[in-house]
């Protein structure tokens, strides 16, 4: 299956090792995953900051860049949902409702489109899943603690594949970590503050490496681990998920 | 006039005409109506006597108050020592210690009980009195507030209340206090009907 | 003014009482997950209720005339206002005719709005706030914090010293069971004085023509059973069509607010007592505008449970008066914009735009999305302050550019790893406000997969 790849921007930039983990994985299941060098970002920053408008040029270019693909795979569920979600501000061509339709977060296509049942990875710790809101609940990869339904987490599902490892159960199992791009500019304090909170369930329960499905509520909760000089790791689910050695 | 200036707004601004949801039947096992309604007045606070007959009644109250001087009841079974029909003024109703008023329907999802104006014998007293009895039948249990508002008509008296257990607070740093500014405590007594 | 972040970082000095005060917010999101889980058919109760306010709120012309008349017709006297000054005045009219100089007032959000309580103060008129959080507010003279529990950001200590220099209790006792007591005590009194009782409402049922008001404590019905004049505020919104409609809206509400099945009271006010006189006061002061905005007005659906507070992991830790108006948290900060979008420009940017709000509403407001529709319009409307504005027409250019994309990137990388801490950590550097940026790599992935699969 030939899936057009995604790097988001920020991961491209500091955690390549991301991308790459990210790549391999889909190798491994025998995808064929195409990186067009052209790509950017989805223009989040801009558009969740009120600037819509000023994204509107990075979301044609980005249509432009994924246009060819059926699949567009990203390890992010947070540009999966701008994508999907956001993308209505611009006129509804056949490309730009193939784009938004066919964008999937990691977790989504391995989980429900290559309907993955066995890992050959192995991950010997005690992990904590921070589940990341944009991929729960905009896209709903689990069934969240608000809503009365049956209980699910597709990231639950594709870690519990990995061998060895060790999920933990955490007292507020799906908590915003306080990243919010651009909140964690505009109000500092109040996203490190949450940042410390969930670090805190985390670190509670003897986690010892923190895991999600967006990079970006790792580098807020990375930054701050640093910070603290706490004792935890941090790993994008797709680091987990491809074998990566601690 | 403030009216026609509100109601002009609101044709100007309102959305197109949507249609009114109905409401399906969401019920469980007649079964556990009993049990069900029993644990949900406790939980809120409350507790449940079961009566056989209405004999049982004026010596359940003196049990039930043992230290009651002013008791006010809107049952003809029990006495008490104030006539309800006699009060004008609601605020002479302030010393009483105990009241007894009829309920006319439970609902088990809740404990909540439906008691009209006519129930209570005066609209105040289930609030002013510092404790409160509802005499029930236990054949007048529904499951939940939809079967509950399909029975009960809301309007058929001036005024009309659930009732779901002591007045309770939880304002100071949520710590649940009961005896707010209603009724200290609240027993149910489930006497079947005996027509 | 202090703009939210800044009031946030005030609140958040006392780290040990902003946990405190998250604590306690969370254990009503426990107790409220604790029962909605235990109605399975949550989520339908949820669509039925968004969906009859949706109806109600289509045809709300109608059903506020169809009120009207069966109110009227129940002896009921029915006033409109258009704004906060109107309906205090309609108020303060019904009280002058009574002769009326206290009033005993139940928890009413709509009061609070309109200023009420300060505009019949200055009238000479003694207005006491009845539920328990309100008359604690109301002696320490501030604002609710919460809508629901309207002292939540104060501690039993202070209470009791409150209560110490107002109620006279015991210096130093702190025990909510004694304090709830000795304003039991206090309260009887007022309520027994009172010559009028103004509540607030919950829902207003147009087929019948009554009203329905919600307490735990027995309040609201002290005061409306034993003065002789009782008065109920409403905004336009409050209205439902039938009776049955409550059967979903007891429901959700007090398990949403409380984690409660129901209210301990759920009182409904249908004809004045014997010899008593009743009025509703219609309300509208702003509402019939924000029906007008599409994209906003399902906020009108908000039933006033509070869930959204108690679930938003900015409001428990910044805590209500942060927010600068009556109606805090994720629910005030899309009802704030349509009051004034210049005043409350910095509410919608209070969010992750986590999504918790909008997954806990009872009435399935889509909260956090009109946090982001609410930022747009900010933005268009030239509400952002210029710093924001220029940094992201920066960003958009930068970002539809590969080129630019690319060389910016590695400059960045660049920066992070050879410029001294000193320069990289500094008043400049919000980010790193309490977090360390990352440790930037040599190669982005664009430049790896370069050489290791397009080179290969």
């Amino acid at each position: 299956m030939k899936v057009g790849l995604f790097i988001p921007c920020y991961i491209d930039q500091f955690y390549p090792q991301v991308g790459i983990a990210t790549l391999e994985l889909l190798e491994k299941l025998g995808c064929e995953a195409e990186y067009p060098p052209g790509q950017t970002c989805c223009g989040q920053p801009m558009a969740n900051t009120g600037c819509e408008r000023d994204a509107i040029a990075t979301y044609h270019h980005f249509i432009d860049t994924f246009q060819a693909y059926d699949h567009i795979v990203t390890p992010s569920g947070s540009c999966t949902y701008h994508v999907r979600k956001h993308y209505d501000i611009i006129e509804q061509t056949e490309a730009v409702k193939k784009v938004r339709s066919g964008v999937l977060d990691l977790s989504e296509f391995l989980h429900d489109v290559l309907k993955v049942s066995s890992l050959d990875s192995r991950f010997p710790h005690r992990v904590g899943l921070h589940q990341s809101c944009h991929g729960l609940r905009g896209l709903r990869l689990g069934s969240g603690t608000e809503r009365v339904v049956e209980p699910n987490s597709k990231l639950e599902a594709l870690l519990r594949l990995v061998d060895g490892i060790e999920l933990v159960e955490l007292s507020r199992p799906d908590e915003c970590c306080g990243f919010g791009g651009t909140f964690a500019i505009n109000q500092p304090d109040i996203s490190v503050k949450m940042g410390k909170s969930r670090i805190a369930d985390h670190e509670s329960k003897g986690v010892e490496v923190l895991t999600a499905g967006d990079m970006s509520c790792l580098m807020h909760l990375e930054g701050i681990i640093r910070r603290q000089k706490k004792n935890i790791r941090v790993k994008h689910i797709a680091e987990i998920l491809n074998g990566a050695p601690l | 006039m403030s009216k026609d200036e509100i109601i002009a707004a609101i044709r100007k601004n309102k959305p197109a005409e949507t249609a009114l949801p109905s409401i399906p039947a969401f019920t469980y096992a007649q079964g556990e109506l009993l049990p069900t309604f029993i644990t949900m007045v406790e939980a809120g606070g409350g507790r449940v006597i079961e009566a056989s007959s209405p004999d049982e009644l004026p010596a359940l109250a003196s049990t039930l108050f043992p230290d009651a001087e002013i008791i006010a009841s809107s049952l003809p079974e029990i006495k008490g020592n104030v006539r309800l029909s006699d009060i004008g003024q609601p605020q002479k109703l302030e010393p009483v210690d105990a009241a007894v008023i009829r309920g006319q329907l439970g609902v088990a999802e809740n404990g909540a009980i439906w008691a009209s104006e006519a129930d209570c014998g005066h609209r105040v007293l289930p609030f002013i009195t510092q404790h409160l009895a509802i005499v029930l039948a236990p054949e007048d249990l529904v499951c939940n507030m939809h079967e509950a508002y399909s029975r009960i008509q809301v309007n058929a008296t001036g005024f009309g209340l659930f009732i779901a257990g002591p007045s309770k607070t939880a304002d100071i740093e949520q710590s649940l206090v009961i005896g707010a500014q209603g009724a200290r405590s609240l027993a149910v007594i489930l006497l079947p009907r005996t027509d | 003014m202090k703009q939210h972040a800044d009031k946030a970082a005030d609140f958040l000095r006392n780290e040990a009482r902003a946990d405190w005060h998250d604590e306690a917010l969370w254990f009503v999101r426990a107790k409220r997950d604790k029962a909605t889980h235990g109605v399975p058919e949550w989520e339908t109760l949820r669509e039925l209720a968004s969906g009859i306010k949706e109806h109600t709120l289509s045809n709300l012309d109608g059903y506020l005339e169809q009120f009207e008349a069966n109110a009227r017709q129940n002896g009921v006297y029915v006033h409109w206002a258009s704004n906060a000054a109107e309906h205090n005045s309609i108020v303060h009219g019904i009280l002058i005719a009574h002769e009326v100089k206290r009033l005993v007032k139940s928890k009413s959000m709509l009061t609070e709005e309109c200023g009420l309580n300060e505009y019949l103060a200055e009238h000479g008129i003694e207005v006491v706030d009845t539920d328990l959080g309100e008359r604690i507010i109301q002696l320490k003279g501030e604002p609710p914090s919460h809508i629901v529990m309207p002292a939540i950001h104060l501690k039993k200590e202070e209470v009791g010293e409150l209560f110490h220099e107002k109620l006279q209790t015991e210096q130093g006792a702190s025990d909510p069971k004694y304090l709830t007591e000795a304003a039991r005590q206090h309260l009887r009194k007022k309520f027994l004085a009172a010559q009028a009782a103004l509540t607030g409402v919950n829902f207003a049922i147009a087929q019948t023509g009554g009203v329905v008001v919600c307490t735990n404590e027995g309040n609201a019905d002290m005061g409306v059973h034993l003065a002789p004049l009782q008065i109920h505020s409403m905004g336009i919104e409050k209205v439902i069509p039938r009776a049955e409609h409550l059967g979903v809206f007891t429901r959700l509400l007090a398990r949403s607010a409380t984690g409660q099945p129901i209210t301990i009271y759920t009182s409904h006010y249908h004809r004045p007592k014997a010899g008593g006189e009743m009025h509703i006061v219609i309300v509208d002061n702003g509402r019939s505008a924000q029906l007008g905005r599409q994209g906003y007005r399902n906020a009108l659906k908000c039933i006033r449970c509070g869930a959204c507070m108690n679930t938003c992991p900015i409001y428990r830790r910044s805590g209500g008066h942060s927010y600068g108006y009556t109606i805090p948290g994720p629910i005030g900060s899309i009802l704030t914009p349509g009051i004034s979008l210049e005043r409350y420009s910095n509410l919608p940017f209070a969010s992750t735009l986590c999504g918790s709000c909008s997954d806990v509403c009872p009435v399935k407001i889509n909260i956090h999305e009109q946090l982001y529709n609410w930022r747009q319009d900010i933005a268009k409307a030239g509400h952002l302050p210029v710093a924001k504005k220029q940094g992201m027409r920066w960003a958009g250019l930068v970002l539809a550019r590969p080129k630019w994309y690319g060389a910016f990137g590695k400059l960045a990388r660049w920066a992070i790893r050879r410029l001294p801490r000193f320069m990289l950590y500094n008043s400049l550097n919000l980010w790193g406000k309490g977090r360390d940026l990352p440790e930037p790599p040599e190669q982005s992935f664009k430049e790896w997969y370069h050489k290791n699969r397009i080179k290969k």
